[in-house]
């Protein structure tokens, strides 16, 4: 993935996976995003990236069991940010097909969330072995004053 | 996150105020369905202009809702969503399928009849 550099600041959270932890994450990483000159559109963008991914670990990782472990960690280098997000739970059986827009197991959801993550960041992987758990990771470059 | 109703005519306005996330997602959707339930209007409008925070849980929501008015011949209009709100709703689509108006109820008031055509 692009931005493996050298780190320059990092940070991680634990913490179960309950839903009123998933404005926790986003504000955590928004915050640690915000030490460098970064638009508020971009602070946006990571914040919507983030509480798709930490939703996905929530509802589709431990499947809304809350005795999940959700870790989210950030790395800075001079190139961007580095996020991941994973989880310990079921995993995903086919990640090429839950990565496609609208596709969804849930009528009342909108299967937007990597289609979200892929369009607000730089660069996403997505790793995940069935019952072993998901990996998400996701850069954004920096642009601009931050990116110099 | 906080929603508030009034009836005017067939419309039901819900303001919604705070994040909509996975956390509150829920909680919207009980409140929107307990008063579409309560009311019947022909047409819901969503004032989201005191919504800071969207995610794609919110846009479940707000679909879900569209479905039920499409079905029941009625229909979903949006007003006053903020730029992070409105990007996510053009991305998703949904902007395509639902009037998006960037005005609030002194303006939208009374759409029943006059936006019929």
């Amino acid at each position: 993935m692009a931005g493996e550099a050298k780190v320059e600041n990092s940070m991680a959270l634990e913490f179960l996976s309950l839903p009123e932890n998933v404005g926790l994450a986003r504000v955590a990483v928004a915050t640690f995003a915000a030490q460098v000159d970064m638009t508020l559109n971009e602070l946006e963008e990571i914040k919507v990236a983030v509480s798709e991914a930490v939703s996905n670990a929530i509802i589709h990782g431990y499947r809304g069991e809350p005795r999940g472990i959700v870790r989210v960690a950030v790395e800075r280098t001079a190139a961007g940010l580095v996020i991941t997000v994973e989880d310990k739970g079921c995993g995903i059986p086919d990640v090429a097909t839950a990565m496609q827009p609208a596709y969804s197991t849930d009528p009342e959801r909108m299967g937007l969330g990597f289609a979200f993550m892929q369009s607000f960041m730089d660069d996403l992987e997505v790793t995940s072995e069935v019952n072993r758990g998901t990996r998400v990771k996701m850069f954004k470059a920096f642009k601009g004053e931050a990116g110099k | 996150m906080q929603v508030f109703f009034s009836m005017e005519g067939k419309e039901l306005w819900a303001r919604v105020k705070g994040e909509v996330d996975l956390e509150s997602a829920d909680l919207l959707r009980r409140e929107l369905e307990a008063s579409l339930d309560h009311a019947r209007p022909e047409i819901l409008l969503l004032d989201l202009e005191g919504v800071t925070f969207m995610d794609s849980s919110g846009l479940g929501v707000i679909l879900g809702r569209y479905r039920r008015l499409k079905n029941q011949g009625g229909r979903v209009i949006i007003c006053r969503p903020q730029p992070q709100v409105r990007r996510l709703l053009e991305i998703s689509g949904l902007s395509k399928i639902m009037t998006i108006h960037p005005d609030g109820p002194e303006t939208v008031g009374g759409v029943t009849d006059g936006w019929r055509s």
